[in-house]
């Protein structure tokens, strides 16, 4: 039971959001922004960065709901988005993407943790500065969602066919456009 | 040595915002909202929960800064800052924030360590619904805000008047508008 009275029938980050949609709107531009918006890491990578760092935080709603996001960009490949969760250095990913996943790693743990050898590296297999920003920043953020949502104790389904119907509608559609089924009018702008 | 090319001479989160406009707009936001928009804790409150999440975090520029701006909001009272950062439960703050940084602390430490016994001490000194959502996503967000600061590595200088100023712009302005100037133009 969530620790305050949230929305009926609206579960993990969704009940929180219609709670309170005044932060909200910024909370769905900002993952916009990060995940879907052209960006030389394709949006399968970030999902991925976003899936990682929602499994090491153990928030159950927000590793299904971004690994069915991933796999949705990413050939319905659920078996690779599993494989990233419990072993990305042997994961059929790029060297690049897993230099950047060390780093998110590191973020998780706390900023201080990243290292400058881990950025090295990063950018010994291509990584530029904005892909190294934007790695640091989809980190810190879903350490702050997945608080949120674990924090507020929202509900959260054990119901994998709904995380890959609603993967594949974010994926396509995007978090504000989705958000709008949810939010009054003027906050899902 | 930030791990990335951010612009010079701006101190801790403002380089961040200065390189990537697109992701500082809603971070922007999100602040002003959660610390200085209309709510039933008072600003000077909101500002000391960031404080003593930025402070367990360990980030020097976000527990600085937002010292800064709760001292502002106190009537310049730094010392209660100092009292909520090292031992908040013997701080001269009301039981309600006691209790509410509680549930700030907890999060801190993860979503999950939110428990129902201090969602309830909290309301039996009065939280309110609303006032219990903000406090963990205010503890959440610094959580991400602490990350972003130190994970860049950005520049943090120790300079107080710096940070009383920066203090000053944000309890009167929020956080829509840079509160820092580049130090490059300060000096010309």
């Amino acid at each position: 039971m969530p620790h305050i009275q949230l929305p009926e029938g609206l579960h993990g980050i969704r009940g929180a959001m219609a709670f309170r949609p005044e932060t909200a709107k910024p909370l769905n531009d900002l993952v916009e922004v990060l995940l879907r918006e052209p960006n030389s890491l394709t949006q399968g990578e970030r999902e991925l960065i976003a899936t990682y760092v929602s499994s090491e935080n153990d928030c159950y709603y927000c590793q299904t709901i971004h690994g069915a996001i991933a796999a949705a960009c990413l050939n319905d490949d659920e078996g690779l988005v599993q494989s990233v969760k419990f072993d990305f250095q042997n994961a059929e990913i790029s060297a690049k993407l897993k230099a950047l996943l060390v780093i998110a790693g590191q973020v998780q743990r706390g900023g201080k943790n990243v290292t400058a050898e881990a950025v090295a590296r990063a950018r010994e297999m291509g990584a530029t500065d904005i892909e190294i920003h934007d790695t640091v920043l989809i980190a810190a953020a879903f350490c702050m969602y997945n608080r949120y949502v674990d924090g507020l104790r929202t509900t959260q389904p054990r119901d994998e066919a709904m995380y890959r119907e609603r993967g594949k509608r974010v994926a396509r559609e995007g978090y504000v456009s989705v958000s709008k089924e949810y939010l009054p009018v003027e906050a899902a702008r | 040595m930030p791990h990335i090319s951010l612009p010079e001479g701006l101190p801790g989160i403002s380089s961040g915002f200065a390189f990537r406009p697109e992701t500082a707009k809603p971070m922007r936001e999100l602040a002003h909202v959660l610390l200085h928009g209309p709510s039933t804790l008072t600003a000077g409150e909101r500002e000391l929960i960031a404080t003593f999440v930025s402070s367990k975090n360990d980030c020097y520029f976000c527990q600085t800064s937002h010292g800064a701006a709760a001292t502002a909001h106190l009537g310049n009272d730094s010392e209660v800052v100092e009292q909520v950062k090292h031992d908040f439960l013997q701080a001269k703050v009301s039981d309600k924030l006691k209790a509410l940084l509680v549930i700030a602390g907890q999060v801190q430490e993860g979503g999950k360590n939110v428990s129902t016994e201090s969602v309830e001490k909290a309301r039996l000194q009065g939280a309110t619904d609303l006032e219990i959502h903000d406090t963990v996503l205010i503890a959440a967000a610094f959580c991400m805000y602490n990350r972003y600061v130190d994970g860049l590595a950005t520049w943090q200088p120790r300079d107080p008047a710096m940070y009383a100023s920066m203090g000053e712009h944000l309890a009167t302005h929020g956080y829509l508008t840079p509160s820092t100037r580049s130090v490059l133009e300060v000096a010309k």
